[in-house]
Order: C-alpha cells, then sequence, then structure tokens
C-alpha cells in the first residue's frame, strides 16, 4: 500500500463518512437558529463554531459534505454512463463517421466550460442542486468519451481482440466483454480526479448562487454567507475552505495513489 | 501547413455554427415572455404586444437566431431587453475589466508555473521537488473564490495594502487599474499555476528520457545545459495544450472571482442578466465564451501544427 492511497483514503472516507452519519445524527440541528450564541469561536460545545444565526458550524459542515458528495457522485456518473459508452463506440468505429460524430461532438461540449453550461441552464430553469448536477455532468461526459476512446483504441490492435473477432464476436460484444474490463483501472483513476473536480465545481456553482439553495447547507453557500463577515469572524469563511481542499486533497491523493496501485507500469516509470 | 490550416478553420466555423444553435435553442426553451417580465403582471396585453414587436419577438424563431448570428457577425449583439442599450456596448464596457483580469492571471499562472516546472523536474526526487510537488498538490486543492476571500481577509482587511474590491477603472491611471485586479489575478492565477507547473514537470521529465536528451549529455552539455536548450523547447507542446485550455477557465473563472471583488466585469454583468431575465444578454455573453474557448483552441492547434510537423501530417 503507498502513502498517496491511505492519506487521500483515510481523507475522503472522514468526509464521506461525516456526510452518512449527519443523515442519523448531527450534534445540532443545522437549521435551528439561536441568535444569542452567534458568532462563537470553536469552543467545547460548538467544536467549529457558530454562524450570524447561532448555527452550530460542524453540524452545517457534516450536512454540506452530504451536498457537495452526492452532486459530485451523480455528476461525475453521468459523466460515466454516457461518456464510457460513447469512448467504446467510437472506438470500435474508428475513422467512421460515427467515430467523427463522436469526437466533434466531444470538442463542442468540452468548448463550454461547466460554469457556463450552469449559467445557460440558470438561465433557462433557475438555480437549484439538480441544475448544477446536470451542468458538472455534462461537462463530465467528453473527458470519459476521450479517455476511454484513446485507451480503447490501443487495445483493439492487441492479440486478444484480434481472436475475439477471429472467432465471430461484434465490436459491441468485444467493447463490453474485453474492452471494458482493461480500461476499468483507468476509469477509476480518472473518476477519482473528476469526482474531486465536481466537488470544487459544485462549490463555485454554489457559491454564486447556481447550486444548491437554502436551507439545504453547502459548503459553497457558506462561503458565501461568509462573505460579508470576514473580517469579524473569519472562522466562519475558513472552515468550509478548509473542508473543500481536505476533500479534493483527499481524492487527489487517492487518484495517485489508485494510479500506482493499478498501473504497475507507470510505477517502474515513475522511479 | 496551408491545407492543415485550412480544415481546422472549417472545422472552427462548424463548432461555432453549431454552439449558436444550441445556445440559442437552450434559451428560446426558457419559459416566460421578456416583455411581459418586463412590464409586470398588470401590464395590458397589447402594450406587451408592441413590445414583442420593438423586441423582435413577434418574428418566427429561425429568422430571430438568423438576425441573432448575422448581428454578431457584424459586432451588434441586439438590444438589452432591461436596460435598452446596445449589449455591444454593455460587454464591451465590461471586457475591459474581464479581459484584462484574464490575461493578467494568466500571465502570473506562467511566471510562476515555468520556473517551478523546470526546477521540480531538475531536482527530481530531492526535497526542492517534494516541496514544489507538495505545494502544487494543495494548489490544485484551494476553491479560488476561496483563496481570494482569504487574500482580501490578509492584504485588504487586516494589511490594508489593497482595497477589498471595486475596480479604479483605467481612466484613473494604468497602474490604479491594475492594483486593484491584482489580488483578483493572483486568486485566479494560483490555482491555475499549479496545475501548470505539474503539466511542465511531467513533460520535462517524460523529455528527459528521450535518446536526444542523451545525445546531449553526451556531447558533454551538462544536466542543466541540455535541459535549458533541448528539454524545455520540446516540453512546451503540452504545456501550450493546457495553457490554451486555461485561457479558456480563466475567462469562465474570472466571472466567480469578481462576484468576490465586486469587479464590473462579464460576470456581474451575466447574473445581473440571469436575475432581470434580459436572456439577450446572457445569450450574448454565453456566446462570447464559448467563442473565446474555441478560438483559442483552434490558435493552440494551428501554433503547436507550427512547432511539431508531425501533428499537421496525421490529420
Amino acid at each position: 500500500m503507498n502513502r498517496n492511497l491511505i492519506l487521500g483514503g483515510a481523507l475522503a472516507c472522514f468526509f464521506v463518512l461525516a456526510a452518512l452519519v449527519s443523515f442519523v445524527w448531527t450534534p445540532f440541528d443545522y437549521t435551528a437558529m439561536n441568535i444569542p450564541e452567534k458568532f462563537q469561536r470553536p469552543n467545547a460545545v460548538h467544536w467549529l463554531g457558530t454562524d450570524h444565526f447561532g448555527r452550530d458550524i460542524f453540524s452545517m459542515i457534516m450536512v454540506g459534505a452530504r451536498t457537495s458528495i452526492a452532486v459530485a457522485l451523480v455528476a461525475v456518473s453521468i459523466g460515466i454512463a454516457i461518456g464510457v459508452p460513447l469512448g467504446l463506440t467510437a472506438a470500435a468505429r474508428k475513422g467512421g463517421w460515427i467515430d467523427e460524430i463522436i469526437m466533434r461532438g466531444n470538442d463542442l461540449v468540452f468548448a463550454f466550460p461547466s460554469l457556463v453550461i450552469a449559467i445557460l441552464i440558470t438561465a433557462v430553469f433557475g438555480p437549484g442542486a439538480i441544475n448544477a448536477i446536470i451542468a458538472i455532468g455534462i461537462f463530465n461526459v467528453p473527458v470519459f468519451a476521450r479517455i476511454t476512446r484513446g485507451a480503447a483504441l490501443s487495445l483493439w490492435e492487441r492479440e486478444f481482440i484480434m481472436a475475439a473477432r477471429v472467432a465471430g464476436k461484434s465490436a459491441a460484444r468485444i467493447s463490453w466483454e474485453h474492452i471494458l474490463p482493461n480500461v476499468m483501472n483507468l476509469l477509476i483513476v480518472q473518476g477519482t480526479i473528476q469526482f474531486s473536480l465536481a466537488i470544487l465545481a459544485e462549490a463555485g456553482l454554489s457559491y454564486i448562487g447556481l447550486g444548491a439553495q437554502p436551507p439545504i447547507p453547502s459548503w459553497g453557500r457558506m462561503l458565501a454567507d461568509a462573505q460579508t463577515l470576514v473580517a469579524i469572524a473569519p472562522h466562519l469563511a475558513m472552515i468550509p475552505g478548509i473542508a473543500i481542499i481536505l476533500t479534493v486533497l483527499g481524492l487527489n491523493l487517492m487518484g495517485d495513489g489508485l494510479r500506482d496501485l493499478l498501473d504497475p507500469r507507470l510505477r517502474v516509470a515513475r522511479t | 501547413m496551408l491545407r492543415y490550416s485550412l480544415k481546422r478553420l472549417l472545422s472552427l466555423i462548424i463548432s461555432l455554427v453549431i454552439a449558436s444553435l444550441v445556445i440559442f435553442a437552450v434559451i428560446e426553451v426558457a419559459p416566460g415572455d421578456p416583455a411581459s417580465f418586463m412590464l409586470g403582471v398588470n401590464a395590458q396585453p397589447d402594450t406587451v404586444a408592441a413590445l414583442r414587436t420593438e423586441l423582435g419577438l413577434d418574428v418566427p424563431k429561425w429568422q430571430r437566431y438568423l438576425t441573432w448570428v448575422g448581428g454578431m457577425v457584424q459586432g451588434e449583439f441586439g438590444t438589452s431587453y432591461t436596460y435598452r442599450t446596445p449589449v455591444t456596448q454593455m460587454v464591451a464596457d465590461r471586457l475591459v475589466v474581464s479581459l484584462p483580469l484574464a490575461l493578467y492571471a494568466l500571465t502570473l499562472s506562467t511566471l510562476i508555473a515555468f520556473p517551478a516546472g523546470i526546477y521540480a523536474a531538475a531536482r527530481r526526487g530531492k526535497a526542492g521537488d517534494v516541496a514544489v510537488m507538495g505545494a502544487t498538490q494543495l494548489g490544485v486543492a484551494v476553491p479560488n473564490f476561496w483563496f481570494a476571500m482569504m487574500m482580501v481577509l490578509i492584504f485588504a482587511i487586516n494589511l490594508r495594502w489593497f482595497s477589498a474590491g471595486g475596480f479604479a477603472g483605467w481612466d484613473k491611471g494604468f497602474l490604479l487599474a491594475m492594483k486593484s485586479l491584482t489580488l483578483p489575478a493572483i486568486s485566479l492565477a494560483l490555482p491555475q499555476a499549479a496545475i501548470l507547473a505539474r503539466v511542465m514537470r511531467s513533460a520535462l521529465l517524460d523529455i528527459l528520457g528521450e535518446d536526444f536528451m542523451r545525445t546531449a549529455r553526451a556531447k558533454g552539455l551538462s544536466r542543466r545545459q541540455a535541459l535549458w536548450r533541448h528539454g524545455v523547447r520540446n516540453a512546451m507542446i503540452p504545456v501550450l495544450t493546457i495553457l490554451g485550455l486555461q485561457f479558456s477557465f480563466l475567462l469562465a473563472g474570472a466571472i466567480i472571482i469578481e462576484n468576490v471583488f465586486y469587479l464590473p466585469g462579464l460576470g456581474r454583468l451575466v447574473f445581473q442578466a440571469i436575475s432581470s431575465r434580459d436572456l439577450i444578454v446572457v445569450e450574448s455573453v454565453v456566446m462570447l465564451l464559448v467563442f473565446a474557448v474555441i478560438t483559442v483552441n483552434f490558435v493552440v492547434d494551428l501554433a503547436y501544427a507550427a512547432v511539431d510537423p508531425r501533428l499537421r501530417a496525421r490529420t
């Protein structure tokens, strides 16, 4: 086991656990206002202090983890569910018009940064967590399509695929039974990296008001609320930021660790 | 090279046409009529109809699309529903903030990333490399708007070196205007610099294993001389690609950062337009951003085809 994987995995698991536990328990009710106790610094009762309404920040961070992780998870799943079949199809039809259409379509989607997609969707349907998921999800599709196509193309030249073709298997069956399992490692590593990027994107969208809406707590929303109060209560801005950084850092380290673990060639090349 | 350029140009035009169709189609789906929204719930139907005619909303959709695209080609984005002023003027007023901000950030990001990446590659595995890589790992994880808030806290509120927000305006002098863009540019640049430094380092490390680097060393060049004369130049291809991609991210990222610093750029314009349902402004700003992304990538493609003849042959 490598250090990156252990440290990154531990950080990521900590926040996933916090998110899961928040379904059944938080130290305080995250919506309960308690004005006399507002702006408290971290202390024995409120471990991470309280905000301008006297709400417990630790509880809000736990529930915010839920929002961040749920949005990122669904968005990346959309990217995988659409992007991977597209990439496999493009590779199976390399050089043909299907490949060309898929790849040009990918280039087009790439020209829309997730923030721009979110702006478009919000202009039409209004802000919300679902729209953030769609925006980040759409942005992830070409990422997975490209990486799957790239990896699949080299596999199509290999002997075991030739053997499967000689045996009379269809391109779709070869893609499903032989190509997909062989690109899975790559997809796991990329999935971890995209997951961390999705957490950052969700935070950004919530911060500018295009993501999760109140009363659902989200880390980006907490930062937006803290912005005007940063001079009198800096901890309001610091804590959600540190939560985002630790989660993203954990996922990135985990991605690096997984890459080393799943792709031994890379480990040899690196050392 | 000419054939390659023409092929890329054709692909650029097709991408722009499809992108404009997608943007127009999405905005057309938007519920609510801008004319009714502008006049409020108590407006008389004939007043709404008159405003619809004035805004050009009563003509068929395909005709509106052609008018919109045709106008854009000539630099005319139409008239804002809310402010009744030309959108081109509104966009131009905001672009003088957003564009310099993105360029300032790109310059800073390059100035930080190149030396850091080269330094780390040259000291691979040593303490310097580990420190730079650790810093970049952290830099990639930091949300730029949070970093911006921390900069405001330290440099504007505590140290009072900069103002916490707002834009002085170019008419108040170049230095003053640049000063008000400095904290936003640093906030935008740092996470991008972290990514760029990592790309620079890994591109250089790939190059260091090449035969021509061994030849360079065999000729008697020191490791450092070989790195600078042959390594850095060859590592530029992947670095250029990322740099092109980063420009579009910086332009989009500027939308968020403008919010932190209350800068009157494209980002604030688009949010005001969303809340007042000024859809023609949203449409035009989004098209402009997508145009920038597609065009910058086109230029990067041409740039590295010029640098690396193998890329021309492949397509």
